[in-house]
């Protein structure tokens, strides 16, 4: 068990700092959680979607008595159509079912309505879809050519939004240059991936006209008002419900057009409707990620201190914008926080988004940021080697050291470690043992190396961080309701939507020091906008921090309540009263009562408080912060085989600061699972298309996550820095185990290469691709 | 991901299941043995079998004996069944160690030796095994019983020389020579992924001399194969590296690569230069 932590009052915390096991965890490992696809429906769906990447549809036949939907039974719904006031940006609008034009293929083009999925499934596969295909744009450099077709009429030259920055005296300082080194970064397209795919069901209720939605999503309430203002709703007239849910990783923080029919369907038959989607859909339909061009180049000093960065980032977008974030989620990402860790002044960067015939793209742990941070390391790698420095000296000499600190692009980093853990993980790794040994093995013709990433993790940001970006729904901060029931329990309805972050454990625990009980008599509820309050649900490494907040905040009320009661009922100074153990205490007496006496007290004896405490005890605490930046440095160790191509990640260590941590053991399983998931990144995971738009890579054999055979034990030390922007003084952390490991593996890779003077700038890095790698560098070599 | 409607037959003894395949097989009627190539196929709709034969239940098909010369293989036999030594020849050594590189331990309980090779992925192990030590298989149908030697029997990826209503009902393997020796070596990105490439090679050492090499080389070109030219770098050298490098290098100028996505031609080479030499290598461990 952890040594307590000083809490914000000043007085040891009892249980923030402790890893107590999770709350949820019972009835997940028993088999007793709720998930959408457990419903009981009446209809089922099964979605119709097209064969091909371009095309005009001609025709839609269906069987003879078959209830299929399509585009011309949904004239009354609009377009999704989410929207950025800024960057050059261009609505399009994506129809629920594809309305006389496919984009990509998978769209949805009808829906089929059976009693069973069997059945719709029967049904489905006798659909006749006669679409005239055109040739399509896969590839976001092909969609950018002149004269390349137009996806959508409102964004010429495929270019949908477009950030473009350069500050001040940029050139002369570039001019003044004693090296610029250059990275051709690429990064190939991923799926998140989520352990449940996506699946709703929605309900009509007879006696009221309300539907409920119960799907497998990140963000209820917006799923909720999105929905409503597309069908032309009252939002009172629906329920979503996000039940237990089996992973998002972003993927399910986006708007997808099938629950709108869904609820659609439900209002139309009055009745039940239900979808689960396939892990094929999953692959070809639901949101992807991560496919980008980027080139970086790095002006340094004689003294390899780096001088301004400029950037060209072209993000492939797929056919339309999601909801609310905008595809202008992952080229404006890499464009404000390129300069990463570093002490950088000058900066010129243009990033674009990119339309193809491709599915669509959304947020993925980490958006841009495995990306560029991928890119940068190598880049400072690149530089190190040209300075004839290590990589360690390098970061050394350029990592940002004294805070508050304004980025080249206006972000305030604030307090962090970016240093500390540096020095942190090159000593646990031990650096001089590890050349030893690579040396070593490499005489006896085995390639070892060594790669390392220092990032920023960007967390918590409030509304003004969204505003910044320009967005039509500013999404940011967080309300959070606490009560103590007549029995004494305590209830915590929150906006956010956890899905498997532990955050009801966590917020139980921050509650629990407020009022001096145990967790376990905390109870959060949320994912029910029935009973929850509206929020923004859990994304963006957001929810600790900002529900977190919002959560502290109302249990100080209700703390600051529970000791007016208390000096009462116990006729002791305010001053005087204890919050411990479940009783308030006078302190230096043995004076107490039960914190469940006071709350029967308020709710059934009120009149004893002579008017001057409110009866009930529940209060409201709302939180939107500036944001606040979680560091880390990643260390890989890999072996390389030449000969095949193949990566084995052989030790793999993080040091990390991340602020006040409130449960390490939860903290440690995010870092882990994100890890995992930067390894895919790094070395498996590629969704591949072929030329006419079609998807190779439609399963889980050819869609390659990391299973646990690929995965390294992750070593993990921690540094606590506690923030000033975050009231609990935590950061967040949901991200940052996805955004370092490309980085740091594909930089022990290109350092197991070094031998071959072979590189590889590409993620995943395939064993194909590093086989390709040698064979150029043994090509140059002959040459 | 649910599969077509489909009849489901569970005949108990190798006649009703005959008889059954025979009626059926012309109305889209099929095997279903351990399931686990099949049923995902189905999930998927790749197959929309209309009638499926269950041999889960089928007597007699159990059979893993020996006669002296071949290990015989029944059509119920699953991988997991050479998880530990099945005969007292370094044969049972050979199927332990391959046997392990077959998928995950689930499948491997379920999954037959008879079904990998009716389904001929040319990636499978059985497959690659069958054809480098030339088994012979049985075939069996209402209309009598063939046999059928392992190179006549691959066909090109999933597809063998097995008539719709023929029953793939045992395999004969012959039993190695008491001092022969194998290697086995594959390639694949994660673990229990099919094979990008893999090699079984077995030989004997006669005076010093590498003597009756069978080099196979699986996963690399639609049905495994024996590889003469490797085999020929093989014989009348002596046991080691430069004989092995030969043969290696034979048998990846010898192959016709598959290609696909994340394997062209050129690296499918690369994968079977690596994979027969460390197999040559792994037969001296
Ligand atoms: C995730 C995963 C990974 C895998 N990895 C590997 C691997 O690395 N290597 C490998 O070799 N295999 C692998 N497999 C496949 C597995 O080994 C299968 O078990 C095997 O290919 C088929 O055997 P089965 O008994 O399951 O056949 P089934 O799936 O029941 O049938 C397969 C086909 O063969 C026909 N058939 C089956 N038995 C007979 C018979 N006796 N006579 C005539 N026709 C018959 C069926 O009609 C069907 O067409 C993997 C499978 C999965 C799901």
């Amino acid at each position: 068990m952890n040594a307590p932590t000083k809490g914000s009052r000043g007085d040891a915390l009892k249980w923030v700092g402790r890893a107590i096991r999770r709350l949820e965890d019972p009835a997940l490992v028993t088999g007793q959680g709720h998930f959408t696809a457990d419903l009981p429906a009446t209809h089922w769906v099964r979605f119709v979607r097209s064969p091909n990447a371009a095309g005009t549809i001609n025709s839609i036949k269906t069987p003879d008595g078959a209830l299929v939907i399509t585009a011309a039974d949904l004239t009354a719904v609009k377009k999704i159509t989410p929207m950025l006031h800024k960057f050059e940006y261009k609505p399009v609008g994506q129809p629920v079912l594809a309305d006389g034009v496919v984009r990509f293929v998978g769209e949805a083009v009808a829906a089929v309505v059976a009693s069973s999925e069997e059945e719709a499934e029967d049904i489905a596969d006798l659909v006749e879809l006669d679409i005239s295909a055109s040739a399509p744009l896969v590839d976001a450099r092909d969609a950018l050519a002149s004269g390349a077709p137009q996806i959508h009429t409102g964004a010429p030259g495929n270019v949908i939004v477009k950030g473009e920055v350069k500050t001040a005296g940029f050139d002369d300082v570039w001019a003044s240059a004693a090296k610029i080194i250059k990275i051709d970064a690429r990064s190939h397209r991923q799926n998140a991936t989520p352990m449940e795919a996506r699946a709703a069901h929605a309900a009509y209720d007879k006696t009221n006209g309300r539907v409920t939605l119960t799907c497998t999503t990140q963000m209820p309430h917006l799923m909720r008002t999105a929905i409503a203002d597309l069908l032309g709703m009252r939002e009172s007239d629906l329920r979503v419900i996000a039940p237990d849910v089996g992973g998002g990783f972003g993927q399910k923080m986006s708007l997808c057009t099938e629950y709108v029919l869904l609820v659609w369907l439900a209002r139309k038959l009055k009745s039940t409707v239900a979808w689960t989607e396939d892990r094929r859909e999953n692959l070809i339909a639901s949101f992807h990620s991560r496919d980008q061009y980027v080139t970086l180049e790095g002006a340094f000093d004689k003294d390899a201190k780096l001088l301004a960065l400029r950037a060209d980032v072209v993000s492939n977008v797929g056919a339309y914008s999601c909801f609310p974030t905008t595809c202008g989620v992952e080229p404006l990402m890499a464009m404000a926080e390129m300069p990463g860790p570093y002490d950088v002044r000058q900066y010129q960067c243009l990033a674009r988004g990119v339309l193809t015939n491709t599915c669509t793209m959304a947020a993925y742990r980490g958006v841009s940021r495995p990306i560029i941070t991928f890119t940068l390391e190598r880049l400072m790698d690149k530089a190190a080697k040209a300075f004839a420095l290590d990589p360690v000296d390098i970061r050394r000499r350029n990592l940002i050291g004294t805070f508050p600190y304004t980025s080249a692009t206006g972000l305030i980093y604030d307090e962090a470690t970016y240093k500390e853990t540096l020095e942190m993980a090159v000593h646990e790794i031990d650096v001089p043992a590890f050349r030893a040994r690579q040396k070593e093995a490499r005489a006896k013709g085995r390639y070892l190396g060594i790669g390392f990433a220092t990032f920023s993790e960007r967390t918590g940001y409030g509304s003004p961080a969204f505003a910044a970006r320009g967005m039509a729904i500013t999404p940011g901060w967080e309300t959070v309701h606490v009560s103590v029931d007549p029995s004494g329990y305590v209830e915590a309805r929150i906006g956010a939507s956890p899905h498997g972050q532990g955050l009801r454990t966590t917020l139980a625990q921050i509650i629990a020091d407020e009022l001096g009980i145990p967790p376990d008599l905390v109870k959060v509820v949320h994912g029910d906008t029935d009973t929850a309050p509206y929020g923004w649900g859990t994304f963006a490494s957001r929810s600790l921090v900002i529900s977190g907040g919002a959560t502290l905040i109302a249990a100080r009320k209700v703390r600051a309540k529970l000791i007016k009661i208390a000096s009462h009922m116990l006729e002791a100074a305010e001053n005087d009263i204890v919050l411990e153990d479940g009783h308030a205490k006078v302190a230096g007496t043995d004076r107490s009562i039960t914190i469940a006496s006071m709350a029967r007290e308020i709710y059934t004896q009120t009149h004893r408080f002579k008017g001057e405490l409110e009866p009930g005890l529940s209060e409201s605490g709302t939180y939107d912060p500036p944001g606040t930046f979680s560091n880390a440095c990643h260390v890989a160790i890999v072996e390389l085989d030449p000969e095949t191509g193949f990566v084995k990640v052989e030790r793999y260590l993080v040091a990390e600061d991340a602020g006040r941590i409130i449960n390490p053991m939860i903290a440690d399983g995010q870092v882990h699972g994100g890890v995992a998931q930067g390894i895919g990144n790094a070395l498996l995971e590629e969704i591949v298309y072929d030329g006419d738009g079609g998807i190779l890579t439609a399963n889980l054999a050819d869609y390659m996550p990391p299973t646990a055979h690929e995965m390294p034990h992750v070593e993990l030390h921690h540094i606590e820095t506690p923030s000033t922007q975050s009231i609990t003084k935590a950061k967040g952390l949901g991200e940052g185990g996805t955004i370092g490991a490309p980085a740091a593996v594909l930089n022990a890779i290109n350092d197991a290469l070094t031998p071959f003077n072979a590189e590889i700038d590409t993620i995943p890095a395939t064993p194909q691709r590093i086989r390709a790698a040698l064979r150029e560098a043994t090509t140059k070599k002959s040459a | 991901m649910k599969p077509a409607p489909f009849v489901r037959h569970v005949p108990r003894t190798l006649q009703q299941a005959l008889a059954m395949l025979s009626q059926l097989a012309g109305q889209d009627g099929r095997i279903l043995a351990g399931g686990q190539s099949l049923v995902p196929i189905m999930a998927f709709r790749l197959a929309k079998p209309a009638h499926l034969i269950d041999i889960n239940e089928v007597e007699g098909l159990d059979r893993l004996d020996s006669d002296g010369k071949a290990l015989t293989i029944g059509a119920r036999v699953r991988h997991a069944a050479f998880h530990g030594p099945v005969v007292d020849n370094p044969l049972a050594a050979l199927l332990t160690y391959v046997a392990r590189h077959i998928a995950h331990y689930p499948i491997r309980m379920r999954g037959t030796f008879c079904g990998s090779l009716a389904h001929a992925d040319p990636a499978s192990e059985w497959c690659l095994t069958t054809a480098t030590l030339g088994a012979t298989m049985i075939a069996r149908s209402t209309r009598g019983t063939r046999e059928i030697a392992a190179k006549d029997f691959f066909d090109g990826i999933m597809s063998t020389a097995l008539a719709e209503d023929e029953l793939l009902a045992e395999v004969r393997l012959p039993l190695l020579a008491a001092d022969a020796k194998f290697g086995f070596n594959e390639f694949s990105r994660r673990a229990g992924d099919f094979a990008m490439a893999s090699s079984l090679v077995a030989y004997r050492v006669v005076d010093s001399k590498i003597a009756e090499a069978r080099v196979g080389v699986g996963g690399a070109e639609p049905s495994p194969r024996r590889i003469a030219e490797a085999e020929a770098a093989l014989n009348g050298q002596p046991p080691g590296d430069a004989a092995f490098r030969a043969a290696a290098l034979a048998a990846s100028d010898a192959v016709d690569p598959l290609e696909d996505h994340q394997t062209n031609a050129e690296y499918r080479r690369d994968l079977v230069r690596v994979v027969v030499r460390r197999a040559l290598e792994h037969s001296l461990q």
